[in-house]
């Protein structure tokens, strides 16, 4: 039936009312969208409520929830099917009702099986919500087919191997999928999968006749992969009833056909942040057409977009206890980027930027998609202000500096995972997770020996031996212990990307990227503020060690009072933004695999706490076991000077040496905000656009009262949508160890009198 | 350069959000001479101390921030009591006027006086000032002297005189239940707000406790141990009294 509509269906019909010709030339989504996307400068008064169908969906989705929360975490959970695009049949909630189908399995809430990234995650994940992989496919992935995971450790040093497990080095990306990586999953609306088929043959073709060396064989096997991947997607299309070979001939299948193309990647991948890129104003010039033509009314358009918006949230995994207990509940980072300008200086906000937004409101809050605003000053006041008030009313958007990042990506950039900006189709990044720059201070102090294991797991350098800690010493000593992290960290990256490519590739993924593309290698840095400030207090105040009986430095007196990170004082600023320079300086020494270019990125995502747990006592004053700031925060309750004081400090950090990303998380009680609704909202969006003014990079906002929060730590029954944002991305408050809802409520929750 | 006044600053806030329009940076002087019975800033009243600023210094220190005020906001000096330290800010403000910057003064009004030589100090001052955010803290003299140690005749006097300049004010009243929360009282605050002619918005600040710390570590007694917030019906009842929504100028 489908078939036979498609014979006819030629392509100017089903690209009738879009200009422009480049993008028809070549694949080119980016001209596709500057050539017909229509700006909106109004306000939020056109917007449609959830229909009753969605309120349906929704409440079977919150019902759903909850069963999982009673089960203790997971629902259900595929033992004896391997997740792959074509794996399984077709699976619904309420099939008549919903406008975008698909889930991961034949089941929403059940998780599938994907043991390409490593085998025991997978075992220990079933084995920890009570169930049991298939023993037949335990011994496939053991013993018959090599996974990341192993082929990583058959590769690893010893060295790494301690680095790894005292934490200097951690988060790394060796046992489960590194994601990061955005498909342009608009391709599969705008072209149809048989297009991007004969451009990828096309592209293998032009190898034939060249030398084969290692790079040229594995382009022409990955080609071939990705080839594959899309004739699967094609079939996943089959399985809902879909003909995916041609182009999207409505709005209501772009936005199923893109989601099709987004499920075939988690169905794929279990990576750790699989972002979906920047698809609200790409979408709306299908809304645009259909209203147009009168195929749809706007409460129409509101629910396909709520309704994809829910299957968005519906993205799970199975990952360990231990994992989520890193990351906070079980994020996937489906990263949605809207608004921002283009290079033309029109800016990009449409009536579905503000569609997208609305979720919030007709589905209530939730983590995912990681809704983030690329902010600009040039962004229409309406947006701004809409921005804000859905920011007060649901603290589940984060906000990133579009006037920096539009000049290094352009206008067609999305956001993977939390911060790190990538053209998309385009470039992809080698996810390194981070290096743990207070520890690093205190193995610089102790000559490479762990002050936790007593361990030597850097090299052995004299350790420091004076009784008063001198800057000049410490810095020099710091400096030899930074330029051996930095090779170490980054060849231990290399080896886990070589092995993510060889065994746990990102098929249908990489087919929605142009063949040739930019790689990063994104190291990151934990632990910035705590090495920041006891550069201070070392510098500024005196710091006397303590030794233990193995004369290995312990403690530390801080006598005097030092200026600290998070209060505009550049005494102490100067030093953050030093750290950051020479950090980037070493990384930048060491060859990459793939020949990436290097980035690094402050951000913590929430493993600031268990970061923490692994640190002694470090000379800024913090103990042992303390959680650190999240990313580029001050640490908790020392940027004591208000709530800009705090911005400044962090704004001064140069975006261009830490290109993948400067994460802030800022709790504010709404009441600080103003007194009336209205002056709220502009006092935010003046807010954030003096922070992206002052150069800062990326905002997480929190509008909320800590009573909220004690209060649903005491009845988490009460608050199942209670959402906040973290480090990059938000997380469900119930779903968070107490440790780190601790955390959260020992964070600076700016205030004025 | 001449050499510049000292001002001394007991603290000041990056980002104050109902002090004035917009986004502001607070400063609050040291020293006052009133000792209202809820003042939640009994830490600005002593008049030694502070933190020494020339205006030059504290304008650089406001300016770090202008990127956040945008159209509407700037500095608001608030204290403690400002307008002790007039001279240090006639010269603080002609700086920040000349930088184009936004400024409002929050004082009680207190050290008003025709006389000289504090007069035409403040006919330079509001030369220069945007905006005049005033406390009342009660319209009846006698009152005001229980409540505050001082009587409100400079404070009225003020407002009349600003009212004649037409300097736009936001006029404010501190609403403590068994003090300054009466039908009567409000009513003829009422009444005077009415006769004056540059009032652009009226504040009802209900009493809160948060500052009640500050006395336990000052060891100052604090007289309002007994007294809790106002209702949500009495300061509604204020709201309605004072009119203070015909005055919203959003």
């Amino acid at each position: 039936m489908e078939k036979q509509r498609t014979d006819n269906l030629s392509l100017d019909s089903l690209w009738s009312g879009f200009a422009g010709k480049v993008w028809k030339d070549e694949i080119d989504v980016r001209d596709f969208i500057q050539t017909n996307y229509a700006p909106y400068d109004g306000d939020e008064a056109f917007l449609e409520g959830p229909t009753k169908e969605t309120e349906k969906l929704w409440s079977q989705v919150m019902d759903l929830n909850k069963k999982e929360r009673e089960a203790g975490g997971v629902l259900d959970m595929d033992t004896d099917v391997v997740s792959t695009i074509t794996s399984h049949g077709p699976g619904y909630l309420s099939k008549d009702m919903e406008k975008i189908v698909g889930f991961q399995t034949d089941q929403p809430f059940k998780r599938s099986f994907q043991p390409f990234g490593g085998i025991r995650m997978m075992e220990q994940a079933a084995d920890s919500y009570g169930f049991e992989i298939d023993p037949f496919l335990s011994h496939v992935f053991r013993d018959w087919r090599k996974t990341h995971n192993q082929g990583v450790f058959d590769a690893y040093t010893p060295e790494m191997r301690q680095a790894r497990r005292t934490g200097i080095i951690t988060g790394l990306p060796d046992a489960y999928g590194r994601g990061r990586i955005i498909g342009d999953y608009r391709r599969v609306a705008l072209y149809g999968v048989d297009r991007l088929i004969e451009e990828k043959v096309a592209d293998k073709t032009n190898s034939d006749t060249t030398m084969m060396n290692a790079e040229t064989i594995r382009d022409r096997e990955e080609l071939s992969d990705q080839i594959k991947a899309l004739h699967e997607l094609k079939e996943l299309g089959n399985i809902y009833g879909f003909d995916l070979s041609r182009p999207a001939q409505n709005a209501k299948e772009a936005f199923q056909w893109l989601y099709l193309g987004y499920l075939a990647a988690v169905k794929e991948q279990n990576g750790a942040a699989m972002s979906l890129g920047r698809t609200s104003t790409f979408l709306d010039i299908y809304i645009e057409r259909d209203l147009k033509n009168g195929t749809m009314t706007e409460a129409e358009a509101q629910e396909l977009v709520d309704h994809f918006v829910m299957k968005l949230r519906l993205v799970k995994f199975a990952r360990t206890p231990e994992y989520n207990e890193l990351f906070s509940g079980d994020p996937t980072w489906v990263t949605e980027v809207i608004g921002g300008v283009g290079l033309d200086g029109r800016h990009m906000v449409t009536k579905s930027s503000f569609r997208f937004l609305n979720t919030l409101t007709n589905l209530g809050p939730a983590p995912e998609p990681n809704l983030t605003v690329l902010w600009s000053t040039q962004l229409p006041q309406s947006f701004k202000n809409y921005c804000s008030r859905v920011s007060i009313e649901s603290s589940a958007i984060q906000y990133e500096n579009d006037d920096i990042m539009r000049q290094e990506w352009g206008d067609d950039y999305g956001i993977a995972c939390c911060v790190s900006a990538m053209p998309i189709g385009k470039q992809m990044q080698f996810f390194g997770a981070r290096a743990n720059l207070a520890k690093a201070l205190l193995y610089a102090i102790n000559g490479g020996v762990d002050e936790k294991t007593k361990a030597q797991v850097g090299p052995k350098f004299r350790p420091i031996t004076s009784e008063y800690l001198d800057y000049a010493e410490v810095t020099e000593k710091y400096d030899d212990m930074l330029d051996w992290l930095s090779g170490m960290y980054i060849n231990t990256l290399n080896i886990i990307h070589y092995m993510h490519d060889k065994y746990s590739y990102e098929s249908v993924e990489m087919a929605l990227h142009d063949s040739k593309i930019v790689r990063t290698m994104a190291t990151g840095i934990a632990g910035f503020s705590v090495a920041v400030d006891s550069l201070s207090a070392i510098k500024h105040a005196k710091v006397k060690v303590i030794r233990d009986e193995d004369g290995l430095a312990t403690d530390y007196e801080i006598e005097g009072d030092y200026p600290k990170y998070g209060n505009d004082d550049d005494r102490v600023d100067s030093i953050a933004v030093d750290l950051l320079k020479t950090f980037m300086k070493k990384v930048r020494n060491h060859p990459t695999y793939r020949d990436a270019t290097h980035t690094t990125s402050i951000l913590t995502i929430t493993s600031n706490v268990v970061y923490g747990k692994k640190t002694g006592n470090t000379p800024d004053g913090r103990r042992e076991g303390v959680p650190f700031a999240p990313g580029a925060n001050p640490l908790h309750g020392r940027d004591s000077n208000g709530a800009l004081a705090s911005l400044n400090s962090v704004a001064k950090l140069p975006y261009k040496e830490s290109l993948d990303g400067i994460s802030n998380t800022f709790s504010i009680v709404p009441k600080a905000l103003g007194k009336e609704d209205s002056v709220q909202q502009t006092n935010l969006s003046m807010m954030l656009d003096g922070y992206v003014k002052t150069g800062g990079h990326h905002l997480n906002v929190n509008a909320l009262n800590r009573d909220t929060l004690v209060d649903a730590m005491e009845h988490p029954e009460e608050y199942p949508q209670l959402t906040i944002r973290v480090s990059g991305y938000a997380v469900n408050f119930i779903k968070l160890t107490k440790e780190q809802q601790m955390d959260v409520l020992s964070r600076t929750f700016h205030d004025s009198m | 350069m001449t050499e510049q006044t000292i001002g001394y600053v007991h603290s000041t806030e990056s980002f104050g959000s109902v002090d004035g329009p917009g986004i502001r940076f607070v400063v609050f002087m040291q020293g006052c001479r009133m000792r209202c019975e809820f003042c939640h800033n009994p830490d600005t009243w002593n008049m030694g101390g502070g933190t020494p600023f020339t205006p030059q210094e504290l304008l650089d220190k406001a300016l770090r921030y202008r990127n956040y005020w945008g159209d509407e906001g700037g500095i608001t000096v608030s204290g403690g009591e400002p307008l002790i330290h007039i001279d240090f800010l006639i010269e603080f403000f002609k700086l920040a006027k000349e930088k184009g910057v936004n400024v409002s003064l929050d004082t009680c009004g207190q050290p008003f006086t025709y006389d000289e030589p504090f007069f035409s100090r403040f006919e330079e001052l509001i030369e220069y000032t945007d905006l005049v955010l005033m406390d009342i803290k009660h319209i009846d003299n006698e009152f005001h002297k229980k409540y505050t140690m001082h009587g409100n005749t400079s404070i009225l006097n003020m407002a009349r005189y600003l009212s004649e300049k037409n300097v736009p004010m936001w006029l404010r009243h501190v609403l403590v239940p068994e003090r300054s929360d009466y039908d009567d009282h409000l009513e003829r605050l009422s009444a005077f707000i009415d006769e004056l002619d540059s009032v652009i918005k009226v504040e009802v600040l209900p009493y809160h406790r948060l500052g009640v710390y500050k006395y336990e570590e000052l060891g100052i007694p604090y007289k309002l141990k007994d007294i809790d917030p106002p209702t949500a019906e009495r300061i509604e009842n204020a709201n309605r009294i004072l009119k203070t929504h015909k005055y919203q100028t959003q």
